[in-house]
């Protein structure tokens, strides 16, 4: 089986200027670092992450709702990377995102009818009968009643608004979506039905997520496989079942360690070990391996040569010095 | 005598549509060197307990309708702003979620907690430079004597939030609050400051109460926890039984819908419909409306908190039977 999307050696750089009058200089902050991923059709990959790893820019990129500064994309079979405005809408109904702020997402001077109308109409839809039928059919199957369609986003509560997020991506009938931490800003009460619907509408309509966020809990619930960025690099991908029973890469071992544990005798005993330190600046990165200031099994190697993502005996995708040596 | 002591605490708001009661009828103890935490919603009132218990509501809008709350003995619900001042910092201090905006952009954080130093004791400039190291210290901000000198802008989130802490210690408290203090905070820097409290805890004594929406931050730290929703405690349990043995439905629904890394489930298990608006909370119990285990009489009238076995206490008019079944 052949991937859905594919991203290679995928970089977003952004120029940042800083420094004093007279003394302006321009730094290259690498967003993203050379990413090479695979999507299949009908997965899910969970993506997961710190804030300001690079996550959620390369969902974007991949979309390219950000444009790459490098790399490229493919997306069933097709370089997307190049093409130009016109080429690139018929590709653009086939991959769509979900944002995390309900809030923030939705117009609030449109009506729900509108705002699951709009993509529809901008892929040269006609505001018809047959449209507003349409509208009708994503309202069921988000589960919003049909009376939503004529009110606003603010008599909504969180968890509706993110299923009218979710009615307006699914619109344009897509193949692949990036669910940009769609659960995090939800209270925690209704994460659980969002989740089931994100699952429900896969089943129902063979869709293939990105789905990105920081809770590893809920990426483990609802992922096939996994990958793990730090610092604009996956440092490790595998299936879920493997990546959390054994996670090779120090980096995905601290994160899984460090996630709080609900029930008092499934705690290992007395404290774990923590990572200390905060995660670097991505204007001015460690060398060799971006993770050596706080990885507690630093070796000189890992000052100076960075890690590449290889295959390990047991299946993992890592990029860890540790891994490499037999 | 326990440290804190709420009694039938009411805090109501005067808004457009009439009065509203953010929190009703809330009742707790806290003991010197405990930590309780207390879990709960947006809009259920945890927040509101703890300003209430600061006196940092303005009032109006917000009033005060009924209960108390005593702080070493003191009454503090009459207490004058004044006297209330006096409190904050030296006996009860705070830490808020927002490490990004509880700092003033424009001050060194040496300036800072200098200046809550000062509000509190008299002692010269440089005794109160050598306590704030002395807290930067305590907090593990490395090398403080240079970081003394530092604009918020320097520090990244987690050592901001080391910052407030180290400031809420500056005048050794007797108690910390400390509302949602890792929600903005990634999960290996929210190990980092959950430890820290507790080292805080066994090393100064202190009393803390954590807030907070994730079950997961309770389990880690708390002794004790109440859980609140729409409002009102529904539950109240030593940490220990709460994770094995939820007795209100509630906190039955909480647990079972987050996705643990532990167990595998196919489907989440939701609790359906959302919270109730504080305008538009329904008579009798409040989850009713959302609870599967609801009966006619539910809707009838509140459900008291009705003190269990094992130090536990759940307000459900079923929750005899629900424990059995």
């Amino acid at each position: 089986m052949s991937p859905l999307v594919s991203a290679v050696g995928l970089t977003k750089t952004y120029a940042i200027t800083g420094g004093a009058f007279l003394r302006r200089q321009t730094t290259a902050l690498r967003a993203v670092d050379g990413v090479d991923l695979d999507i299949m059709p009908g997965e899910t990959l969970g993506l997961v992450g710190e804030s300001g790893c690079g996550k959620s820019t390369l969902g974007r990129t991949l979309i390219r709702l950000i444009e790459p500064t490098g790399g490229t994309i493919l997306f069933d079979g097709t370089d997307i990377t190049a093409l130009d405005m016109r080429a690139m809408r018929p590709k653009r109904r086939a991959m769509q995102i979900i944002f995390q702020d309900p809030y923030g997402a939705l117009n609030p001077r449109m009506s729900v009818e509108d705002i699951i109308m709009e993509p529809l109409v901008i892929h040269g839809a006609k505001g018809d009968a047959a449209t507003r039928a349409l509208v009708a059919d994503m309202l069921r199957l988000v589960g919003l009643p049909q009376r939503a369609a004529s009110r606003f986003p603010h008599e909504f509560s969180g968890g509706q608004r993110q299923r009218i997020g979710i009615a307006r991506a699914l619109a344009l009938k897509p193949r692949f979506v990036v669910c940009d931490e769609p659960v995090s800003a939800l209270d925690v009460s209704v994460q659980a039905q969002i989740v089931n619907l994100l699952q429900d509408l896969q089943a129902e309509l063979g869709l293939t997520y990105l789905f990105i966020a920081h809770d590893l809990s809920v990426v483990k619930h609802i992922s096939d496989r996994v990958a793990v960025m730090y610092l604009g690099k996956i440092v490790e991908i595998a299936e879920k079942r493997t990546i959390y029973a054994a996670p090779q890469h120090p980096y995905t071992q601290a994160l899984i360690a460090a996630v709080p544990v609900l029930r008092p005798q499934d705690r290992g005993r007395g404290r774990r070990t923590r990572l200390a330190g905060e995660i670097p600046s991505a204007l001015n990165p460690p060398a060799g391996c971006h993770f050596h200031t706080r990885c507690p099994h630093v070796m000189p190697i890992c000052r100076t040569q960075e890690p590449l993502l290889r295959t390990t005996a047991i299946g993992h995708q890592v990029a860890c010095h540790l891994t490499e040596s037999p | 005598m326990s440290l804190l002591e709420l009694r039938g605490l009411t805090t109501a708001f005067q808004t457009g549509r009439g009065e509203i009661s953010a929190i009703e009828d809330v009742s707790f103890d806290l003991d010197e060197g405990e930590i309780l935490g207390i879990v709960g919603e947006s809009g259920s009132g945890k927040s509101v307990t703890a300003l209430t218990i600061m006196g940092l509501l303005p009032q109006p809008p917000a009033r005060i309708a009924a209960g108390s709350v005593r702080f070493a003995g003191e009454e503090l619900t009459t207490a004058s702003p004044g006297r209330m001042e006096k409190i904050r910092g030296a006996g009860i201090s705070m830490v808020f979620q927002e490490p990004m905006t509880s700092l003033n952009p424009v001050f060194t954080i040496g300036e800072q907690i200098m200046e809550t130093v000062r509000a509190h004791d008299r002692m010269s400039a440089r005794a109160q430079r050598d306590r704030a190291i002395e807290m930067l210290d305590r907090v593990g901000i490395p090398s403080a004597t240079e970081r003394l000198n530092d604009y918020p802008h320097q520090l990244s989130g987690g050592q901001r939030q080391r910052v407030m802490i180290a400031m809420s210690l500056a005048c050794r408290p007797k108690l910390l609050i400390a509302d949602e203090p890792t929600t903005a905070l990634d999960v290996t820097i929210q190990a980092q400051v959950l430890d820290l409290l507790m080292d805080l805890r066994d090393e100064l004594g202190m009393a803390i109460i954590v807030i907070t929406h994730n079950m997961g931050v309770i389990a880690e730290v708390a002794d004790r926890v109440l859980v609140m929703y729409a409002g009102r405690i529904v539950e109240q349990s030593p940490a220990a039984n709460l994770f094995d043995a939820p007795q209100h439905p509630y906190t039955k629904g909480l647990l079972a819908c987050v996705p643990t890394l532990e167990q595998d489930r196919h489907r989440l298990i939701a609790i359906p419909g959302a919270l109730p608006e504080p305008t538009r909370r329904p008579p009798g119990c409040c989850f009713a409306p959302r609870c599967t285990y609801c009966i006619e009489a539910c809707h009838a009238a509140v459900p008291p908190l009705i003190v269990q076995r094992d130090d536990r206490a759940v307000a459900c008019i079923r929750a005899d039977e629900l424990v059995a079944s």
